[in-house]
């Protein structure tokens, strides 16, 4: 060994210096392509499925706790073929529009008002902030003393899930606006009101749709709640059915087809949101 | 040379505290009509202060500030103000934003277009009309600022910064654009800066101020002839009265 020194000591040496510095890799990770991206997720979802399929097929789980994947499909599909499973999703659907448009209508010109006025923030912020904690759960023995075991009482737990976290988020959102617009407007001789309405509003507008969008993933979760405890109909109602029957295919059909209407739901206000706020994007 | 000049803003006896800060304390100073003074100082000496003062955007502690022997009472389209960031509506084009300043001239869209077009050729951006702000460089968002503050025709401009988030070389090409501009349509300028070359070259006078509480060091006549042209910076003259400033705000490092 030490017959043979420095010559072949320093080259081997000089060459891995030189890879590794080569090899170092970047601090943030590599942006995947869209390709790689969508790829990788739908590898991922049939991960899922085959250990799904594995666990029934060889028998580790017995069916009537974990039904096969193509069971479930069968027992959707036969729900779709006998016209239950679209009465469902008629019902939830419109409940969860309802509910939900009705607590974006209100929280929007609240949730504005509430980030520019202190006044009014100082009346209603600390009071939302406590009663958001309040489990909306909770709520559905008495919404449903209120107002029955109708729609109305659907709405109603919509609205209390949404409305109030709503509201925090415009004002959050409005706040956020710099004050340098403001300025802006009012060096251009523009009233308080329209300063609000024309530049802080409008400033604000792509978190205010983030918020939107996070809260009708809310109202999704609500309307279920509700028509779990209450229902003559929807697809919380279905799922409370299948549980008295034993029909586990049923019940997780129908809690995929909920997750997928969820996504899709998203989908739409992520694209809808991207296409409105394009100006955002930087062509630079 | 000392030619009376119509008095166009007014600030006597201003004084303005933020709780503890003395923000500005006792400041006298008169803005020609149609002259272009800069004011420079250390960071932290009242320079933005004053501007929202005059701005309107801003009160007094006390002191009053008036404009054609008005007293300001808040602000108003008489004074037009440019940003150090250029807060330019992003959901609205270059033209668009231009055309925001526009309502309320009870102009007919049309109008309201063609103005703003002018207003954006004016800058040199005549075809980046249906530019969003997110797809100019700071450069040009600076300039299509400058354009909405120049298209409803304000007597006075107050600018604060307007070129310190760019870099050295598009500033250099700012400042000389800015002379060019305002050597074609003479109006009342105040220019905070912090860059004392950018003071000389555009300024008719410039003021220099001096912190904790925010006071008036001294004022400088700039007597280069006009129009202002890139060479003269290297000048002697020029040099000798950067130096100056320079030793002047230096001093007040020490002190
Ligand atoms: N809204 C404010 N509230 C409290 N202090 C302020 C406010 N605005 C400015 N100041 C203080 O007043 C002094 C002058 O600030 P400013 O006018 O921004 O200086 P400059 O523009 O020369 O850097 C600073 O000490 C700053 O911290
Ligand atoms: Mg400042």
């Amino acid at each position: 060994m030490t017959s043979n020194p420095t010559t072949t000591m320093t080259a081997p040496t000089a060459t891995t210096t030189r890879t590794a510095a080569r090899r170092r890799r970047p601090v943030q990770a590599p942006r995947l392509s869209r390709a790689a991206y969508a790829s990788t997720a739908v590898v991922a979802f049939v991960v899922l499925v085959a250990v799904w399929w594995l666990l029934t097929a060889l028998g580790t789980v017995k069916p009537i706790f974990l039904p096969s994947p193509a069971a479930v499909a069968q027992a959707v599909l036969e729900q779709a073929t006998n016209g239950q499973l679209w009465g469902d999703l008629g019902a939830s659907v419109y409940r969860v529009m309802a509910g939900y448009l009705l607590a974006v209508v209100m929280a929007l010109p609240l949730g504005v008002l509430t980030g520019a006025l202190p006044r009014v923030e100082a009346a209603l912020e600390p009071l939302m902030d406590f009663i958001r904690y309040m489990p909306v759960v909770a709520f559905v023995p008495l919404t449903i003393i209120w107002v029955g075991t109708g729609d109305a009482q659907k709405f109603l737990i919509i609205w209390l899930g949404t409305f109030f976290q709503l509201v925090l988020m415009v004002s959050d959102a409005v706040r956020t606006v710099p004050v340098a617009y403001q300025n802006l407007g009012a060096t251009l001789g523009l009233s308080r009101m329209q300063i609000l309405l024309r530049i802080v509003f409008l400033a604000s507008a792509p978190r205010v749709w983030d918020a939107l969008r996070i809260c009708l993933g809310w109202a999704w979760t609500w309307v279920v709640v509700a028509e779990l405890v209450a229902a003559t109909t929807g697809m919380g109602y279905r799922i409370t059915v299948g549980q008295r029957y034993l029909a586990t295919d049923l019940i997780i059909g129908y809690v995929i087809v909920l997750g997928a209407l969820g996504l899709i739901f998203d989908q739409i206000m992520r694209r809808a949101g991207q296409a409105i706020f394009r100006y955002e994007r930087s062509a630079r | 040379m000392s030619v009376a000049v119509a008095q166009k803003v007014r600030i006597e006896g201003v004084t303005k505290r933020f709780g503890a800060v003395d923000a500005l304390n006792g400041i006298d100073l008169t803005l020609g009509d149609n002259e272009f003074v800069s004011v420079v100082g250390a960071s932290g000496c009242g320079k933005s202060t004053l501007l929202s003062i005059i701005a309107g955007l801003e009160d007094p502690t006390s002191g009053t500030v008036t404009m054609d022997g008005h007293d300001v009472l808040g602000p108003g389209r008489d004074r037009g103000v440019v940003f150090q960031q250029a807060t330019l509506l992003p959901w609205l084009t270059a033209r668009g934003n231009v055309e925001f300043a526009l309502r309320g001239e009870g102009l007919s869209a049309g109008e309201r277009r063609t103005r703003a077009q002018e207003a954006l050729e004016q800058v040199g951006l005549a075809g980046f009309g249906d530019a969003y702000p997110s797809q100019l460089s700071g450069g040009m968002q600076q300039r299509v600022a400058l354009a909405r503050s120049l298209s409803y025709g304000p007597s006075v401009l107050l600018m604060d910064e307007p070129f310190g988030a760019l870099d050295a070389l598009t500033r250099r090409t700012m400042q000389e654009w800015l002379t060019e501009v305002w050597e074609h349509h003479r109006m009342t300028v105040m220019l905070i800066t912090h860059d004392i070359e950018e003071a000389v070259y555009t300024s008719d006078r410039v003021v220099v101020m001096s912190p904790r509480p925010g006071r008036i060091r001294q004022e400088f006549d700039i007597d280069l002839p006009r129009p202002r042209h890139p060479e003269m910076i290297a000048t002697p003259e020029f040099q000798h009265v950067v130096r100056e400033i320079l030793a002047l705000i230096h001093q007040g490092d020490v002190d």
